[in-house]
């Protein structure tokens, strides 16, 4: 219970303990408390920006399916219309087509009935020329009496 | 552990005694034997076990700090990092509470003063008997008499310990004073107040004791609660080996005494930390 020597000893490593906290303790366990505390706020912010972002984000989207929808849209009436115009287009190159192939074929009918009526005119006129043989007997002169002959087939 | 050729007053006087080492005129330098010749060495001594004690559990709390502040990260903290940044936190919170100038060694001061002390009171609550008895023991193998070893192992019993701190602290209120308010300025506040300049010798004498009393006040508190707390788990050993009923009582006395204790040692560790804050504050206060 005797004060002496000891108390001033204690004073001086006091002050040495004193010294050492706050040059290698103290500091650098203050420093990491501060930079978390400045993470932990600047993270608090990222997250109240990302919620920001998100919202913004699902209002975009929002806005980019609506045109998509309205493209879409435009897109299928502008199919139907083409496919309205390329059908109406097939329809009446189809009627032309089948206009041409009639045409023709009335004309080759013509052409077939006049060839038929020539042919049976024409054998309609030996015909009669041979006919005419039996029945006058004699050879008559076909080139001599062409014109009365081809007057004759006219009238059949 | 009273043993019969050793007395109730023996065994307490042996708990008391410091291992003191010293000059005596007719022996030179060695440890003092006993109490008498401990006070015979006067003030050129040592108390080495409170220095020995005071000085390794410094130590202890700084390496055990240092080696966290090595590794200390602002990312994700591992539990040793927590708890060394719980009692920063809880140290700095104190600080920023009550001391509203901005001086950078008030909180690392704070800090060693609390984390110190605490552990150097924490040894109260190692059974009285068991170091200086395993010391005694250890010494005896050198040809020392065991009854003659003296080791105390709480360093906050010791008067010169706390007297010491509080000694420390009075001086940096003395330079932050000058420092702060001038020498003008701090003399001003010791003659000057209550009673304005006329009154100045009462002024100076009431003044002049409120100053004394703060390092006396922050020593003898912690010092008088801790010696009571040591003097009361000496008391209560003394009940061991008589009886049965005895021993079991003070079985459970110590108990009770120790996990009251718990709360003590911790609260005389802090109030000697916010007692430091708020001294040194009002040093750096410039309007009275």
């Amino acid at each position: 219970m005797n004060i002496n020597l000891t108390l001033i000893s204690q004073m001086v490593v006091f002050a040495i303990f004193v010294a050492f906290c706050m040059k290698y303790v103290w500091p650098p366990i203050m420093k990491a408390l501060d930079e978390r505390a400045t993470k932990i706020a600047e993270g608090l912010a990222a997250a109240e920006r990302g919620q920001q972002e998100q919202e913004i984000g699902r209002q975009k989207a929002l806005e980019e399916m609506k045109a998509a929808k309205t493209k879409a849209a435009d897109i299928v009436a502008q199919a139907q219309k083409r496919y309205n115009e390329v059908l109406d287009e097939a329809k009446r190159d189809a009627q032309g087509e089948a206009d041409r192939i009639k045409t023709a074929a009335h004309a080759e009918i013509e052409q077939e009935t006049n060839r038929a009526r020539e042919e049976l005119r024409e054998r309609m006129a030996t015909l009669a020329v041979a006919a005419a043989e039996k029945v006058l007997e004699k050879e008559v002169d076909a080139s001599a009496h062409k014109a009365l002959l081809d007057s004759f087939a006219k009238q059949l | 552990m009273a043993t019969a050729e050793l007395t109730a007053s023996d065994y307490i006087q042996h708990h008391l005694t410091n291992l003191t080492l010293g000059w005596l005129p007719d022996q030179g330098l060695v440890f003092a034997h006993n109490a008498e010749e401990a006070a015979a060495m006067g003030f050129w001594a040592l108390h080495v076990d409170s220095l020995f004690w005071s000085i390794g559990l410094g130590v202890l709390f700084l390496i055990g700090f240092r080696k966290v502040a090595d590794n200390v990260t602002a990312g994700v903290p591992g539990k040793a990092q927590n708890f060394i940044e719980w009692i920063v936190d809880f140290v700095n919170e104190n600080v920023r509470g009550s001391f509203s100038a901005k001086n950078d060694m008030v909180a690392p001061l704070a800090l060693t003063i609390f984390a110190w002390v605490f552990l150097m009171n924490l040894m109260d609550l190692v059974p009285v008997d068991l170091i200086p008895w395993a010391f005694g023991q250890f010494m005896g193998l050198f040809g020392a008499d065991p009854h003659h070893v003296y080791m105390r192992v709480v360093p906050t019993t010791d008067p010169n310990i706390t007297f010491g701190m509080a000694l420390a602290v009075f001086f940096l209120v003395l330079y932050y004073s000058i420092k702060i308010k001038g020498m003008g300025g701090f003399v001003g506040e010791l003659t000057l107040h209550p009673f304005g300049k006329f009154g100045m010798p009462a002024n100076l004498v009431l003044e002049g004791i409120s100053l004394l009393s703060k390092p006396l006040s922050l020593s003898l508190r912690l010092f008088g609660n801790m010696y009571a707390g040591e003097m009361i788990f000496i008391l209560v050993a003394l009940m061991y080996g008589h009886n049965m009923v005895l021993s079991l009582g003070g079985g459970v006395l110590q108990l009770a005494w120790a996990i009251f204790h718990i709360l003590i040692i911790t609260l005389q560790a802090f109030i000697f930390m916010v007692l430091t804050i708020v001294y040194l504050d009002m040093a750096h206060q410039t309007d009275h």
